[in-house]
């Protein structure tokens, strides 16, 4: 279904309406086994390799609930300051769907493991606190592939293939209360949340949270109300949301399509949408008018969960330092502005600059390196930062070399270019593209003599004290080296040659 | 006497002492089956070479100095409910025809493990879903005492080939009656373990928390072998029970109710029992008492509502536990001609593999789970639940084990009760209460009806693992009872 929005332009929109953001996020776990069997949660095996009876629903099978993966949930839910349950259930969630092999889905209900957090995120310097209704535990389903048809879903395929393998792994899945008062700055809060939430996920080392492998997916809920109203409108959910960028720029397009709709006097029909990311808007998927009911009821194959409140106490004595406590310390110890650290952060930068740091660079070099040449790099590639391909020691190696003066920025920008474009390690970049300082004095004066002799009259104004004039003769060594001079040394040497006295 | 004839336990013991081989047990079993099952039909599957293999390699097991366990040798009929890998595996539907389950329920492992010789997989109504074996979708299994009648159900080709001589032991599942009612109808032993004393990893769901595996014998002591042999915590099944096996063989050898204080169900008898069977019931009561047991009424208000809770409970899980039955990696597949798309096929093959009655218990559970429904019926039978396990919790204060009738009639012709789907539920009227409260309960015979001369069962209901008092007080039934009958109540039956 190709159905052409129309739009309103964001700025208008925003003039007349205000949004409420929701957002419902999964995160596989990385607990190595499956939910309620043994089978491994690696990804990327051969389709249908990692399945056993329980995770194909074969008759007469059972689930086991996987303690490691209830404990990640609690760590989880404690990190963003939730109400540990003392006791609750899992639940079945019951709807047809060819890749859930049970054909009912291990969930939780109306006793999820953990409630009522929340967590604070930072935009345009101003902290804005997200509140979590729930964080509750299920398990992931399999994986259909449409073959044939436009669309690659399942309306208009040819067939289908089902691959179990993901069938099972631990999902759990982080829902907001609804998101007022961010006005225009609602994609922004949408993605600065997103964006910390993987952190803490990180920071707890429950899941490796790649959007891009499905092992974080983030449904958005958008409505909107107009301005001076207090009644919330309807909204609609969208999925396929695979990236941080996609996360802003769902909730943007959303806008702008509920806003031209309700403009026109239209009606917004709840449903689930589509997010496409070639051209950033949705499109129609399932309605949910004529809504699915589950018939959750609770899960009798399994037994209660009661964590001993003792254990769930030392657990979050254990939690590990938070990813915005981390980033005041870093802060202080890089000894940065409110605003260069935003930037990082927002860039996704703190982690490759720490690393850099660690690999023995000074913090202001790694964050130059990595806030200036390479985020350029990484958007024109339009790609994120920690996608390119150089790591933290190759650009602490960088800026040694040009601690050291073998090379000057516009050198070391070369090097990096080089490293980028795979050519090896820096050391080795330098090597080929013979990219070291001329420090040989013989080389330098011989450039520097040709350069006096093609510029008989800047070398005259020196000579007569217009000392200014070097410039445009150290600019003539510089070009005729291509960069490799020190600019430095030519300079003294110039004067020098010239009979003048620095 | 015969080797078909003799008990489990005296079949383990000659094979242990190498006086008869397990091979050649297993053939007077297959003998036996080939010369009866024509009319009986007890098993959907024997296959006589594995069935020869397996007993061959217990009595090399018992000749290199092993020994399994006291029934190792004994032949067993399994209910065609349990995963066997080198069996196929039906639960009685046609959406299943042919399947083998690549891998063994923990019950069949186990039975294995123990040296039982599996002769093959008997009938039941599809999925567990009936009181007659008549649900099967491979026919209708017949009463050994009375061809013309049913077996009890859903265990009833276990129930069958144990009261006609083709086994010594089965296994069964007892989900709302299905292994007590057959055992009473059918003149056997039929024991409903405590709820996760015995596993259902590899059981096919009806269920989840009614049904439980348990055993059929012709005695007290070879039922209580042969839920030894098969019980114990299972880490497969997470509401299996983390505790020892009471210890039901020395119980059933114990066989004394002196001191005892048997509680009798106030509210199971009157209108709608068969005269016949109360009779007996109140027989077996006046034989507790001269047997030195204190008895006393006991009432369990909340019992008479435990069949409408029932029909709620079992239905709304059915429902959800044969979701899985949708033609995409196993069992029946209808309607795939490559223009139909999964969704249709799903449909198709469901209305085409399952059978009527199963079809309107998933109907009824998918109605009681609906968004606004649910509170009314499976909010409210939850609720029920609760009461009748208070009712069994005050009752255990003041009794040791409870009895009443096992059901309200003797074995039903066939077909009676077949469209009357509220006839046949009342079946289970007595046995229920202990699916929901999870207790131990098992039927012992206790006499034939004057009415139409066949078996009658006494039910004994003890606490949650309890179930040794079951043992304990059906041995001292049975003791008393074979003594003033010369012999066990089948040996009354006619010869097939
Ligand atoms: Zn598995």
């Amino acid at each position: 279904m190709a159905d052409t929005a129309t739009l309103m332009p964001y700025d208008e929109a925003l003039e007349r309406f205000e949004p409420v953001l929701g957002l419902e996020t999964h995160v596989e776990l990385g607990t190595g086994s499956k939910m309620f069997c043994g089978c491994s949660t690696t990804f990327g095996a051969p389709p249908n390799t990692q399945v056993c009876p329980v995770c194909l629903a074969l008759p007469g099978s059972l689930p086991v609930a996987n303690e490691k993966a209830i404990e990640s949930t609690i760590r989880i839910g404690l990190a963003l300051n939730c109400s540990i349950a003392t006791w609750c259930r899992f639940a079945r969630k019951n709807y047809f769907y060819p890749d859930m092999p049970k054909n009912y889905q291990i969930s939780q209900y109306d006793e999820p493991l953990c409630t009522d957090g929340y967590l604070d995120v930072e935009v345009d310097g101003k902290i804005v606190r997200v509140e979590i209704e729930r964080v509750h535990l299920e398990e992931d389903t399999g994986k259909s592939t449409h073959v044939g048809g436009a669309t690659g879903r399942i309306h208009g395929a040819d067939y289908s293939i089902v691959d179990y393998n993901r069938a099972g792994i631990p999902l759990v899945e982080i829902v907001t209360k609804p998101i007022t008062g961010t006005d225009r700055l609602a994609p922004e809060v949408a993605k600065a949340y997103v964006t910390e939430l993987r952190e803490v996920m990180r920071s707890l080392g429950v899941s490796d949270v790649r959007m891009e492998q499905g092992s974080l997916r983030c449904d958005v809920n958008v409505s909107l109300m107009p301005r001076g109203s207090t009644e919330w409108g309807t909204r609609t959910e969208t999925k396929n949301v695979n990236s941080l960028r996609s996360v802003e720029r769902a909730v943007r397009g959303e806008i702008e399509r509920q806003a031209a709709i309700l403009a026109e006097g239209g009606r917004i029909v709840q449903e689930t949408r589509h997010f496409h990311e070639d051209t950033g808007q949705t499109t129609s998927g399932r309605s949910k008018e004529e809504a699915q009911d589950y018939r959750y009821f609770p899960e009798p194959d399994l037994l209660p969960i009661a964590p001993d409140p003792e254990w769930v106490a030392s657990l979050k004595a254990a939690l590990p330092e938070l990813p915005s406590v981390r980033r005041k310390r870093l802060q202080q110890e890089w000894g940065v502005s409110d605003l260069d650290m935003a930037a990082m952060h927002n860039a996704d930068a703190i982690d490759l600059v720490e690393a850099t740091v660690a690999a023995g660079a000074p913090a202001g070099d790694a964050r130059k390196w990595w806030m200036g040449e390479l985020a350029r790099r990484a958007n024109e590639a339009g790609t994120a930062l920690a996608d390119l391909p150089i790591t933290p020691g190759d650009v602490a190696k960088v800026t040694e070399l040009v601690a050291s003066g073998a090379l000057n920025d516009k050198l070391a920008r070369q090097v990096l270019e080089g490293v980028l474009a795979g050519e090896g390690t820096p050391d080795e970049v330098v090597e080929k593209r013979g990219l070291r300082i001329v420090s040989d004095e013989g080389e330098l004066s011989a450039i520097i003599d040709q350069v006096l002799a093609d510029n008989a009259d800047a070398a005259d104004k020196v000579r007569g004290g217009k000392i200014a004039a070097v410039g445009a003769l150290v600019g003539g060594v510089m070009k005729a080296s291509r960069g490799k001079a020190d600019a430095g040394r030519a300079r003294e040497l110039i004067l020098e040659k010239l009979g003048v006295q620095p | 006497m015969s080797l078909i004839h003799k008990t489990a336990a005296e079949l383990g013991r000659l094979v242990a002492a190498r006086e008869a081989s397990a091979v050649e047990v297993a053939q007077a079993h297959l003998d036996r089956i080939a010369e009866v099952d024509g009319e009986i039909n007890a098993f959907l599957h024997v296959e006589a070479e594995s069935v020869l293999a397996q007993a061959r390699a217990v009595d090399e097991r018992l000749a290199r100095g092993e020994r399994p366990g006291p029934l190792a040798g004994v032949p067993v009929a399994h209910k065609d409910v349990f995963a066997t890998a080198d069996m196929p595996t039906t639960a009685g539907s046609k959406i299943l025809e042919g399947w083998r389950p690549p891998y063994d329920a923990t019950v069949t492992r186990r039975l294995r493990e123990a040296g039982l010789v599996i002769l093959g997989k008997t009938n039941l109504d599809e999925f567990a879903m009936g009181s007659s074996t008549e649900n099967s979708a491979y026919g209708v299994t017949h009463n050994p005492w009375d061809r013309s009648r049913i077996p009890g159900g859903s265990s009833g080709g276990s129930s069958a080939a144990v009261s006609a001589y083709e086994a010594p032991l089965s296994t069964g599942t007892d989900t709302g009656g299905s292994i007590r009612q057959p055992a009473a109808v059918t003149g056997i032993v039929g024991m409903k373990p405590t709820y996760g004393g015995s596993s259902r990893y590899g059981l096919i769901a009806f269920a989840s928390s009614l049904d439980t595996p348990g055993p059929f014998a012709r005695n007290v002591l070879d039922a209580a072998l042969l839920q030894e042999a098969f019980s114990g915590h299972d880490p497969l099944d997470s509401t299996s029970i983390d505790a020892p096996v009471p210890p039901v063989a020395e119980a059933a050898r114990q066989a004394d109710v002196a001191g005892l204080r048997v509680g009798v169900v106030k509210e199971f008898g009157g209108d709608g029992y068969q005269p016949g069977v109360l009779a007996r019931f109140h027989e077996a009561v006046e034989l507790l008492e001269s047997l030195g047991a204190k008895v006393v009424e006991v009432s369990c208000p909340s019992f008479t509502y435990a069949l409408p809770a029932y029909y709620l409970i079992a239905p709304s899980e059915c429902s959800s536990n044969l979701a899985r039955f949708d033609a995409m990696r196993y069992g029946l597949r209808v309607g795939d001609d490559g223009t139909r798309s999964a969704e249709e096929v799903m449909a198709l093959t469901r209305a085409a593999g399952f059978g009527p009655e199963v079809k309107r218990r998933i109907m009824l559970g998918t109605y009681a789970l609906s968004s606004g429904y649910y509170d009314a019926y499976y909010g409210q039978a939850q609720k029920v639940r609760t009461l009748i396990m208070r009712d069994f919790e005050a009752a255990f204060h003041q009794v040791d084990v409870l009895v009443s009738p096992t059901t309200p009639t003797t074995a039903f012709p066939i077909g009676e009760r077949a469209d009357d789907p509220m006839a046949m539920y009342l079946a289970d009227l007595c046995t229920i209460p202990s699916n929901l409260a999870g207790n131990a309960a098992i039927s012992v015979p206790c006499g034939l009806a004057d009415e139409d001369g066949l078996p009658v069962g006494l039910q004994i209901m003890a606490p949650v693992l309890g179930d040794d008092r079951c043992y304990r007080v059906g041995a001292a039934v049975e003791k008393a009872y074979e003594s003033r009958w010369g012999g066990p109540l089948l040996a009354k039956a006619p010869a097939l």
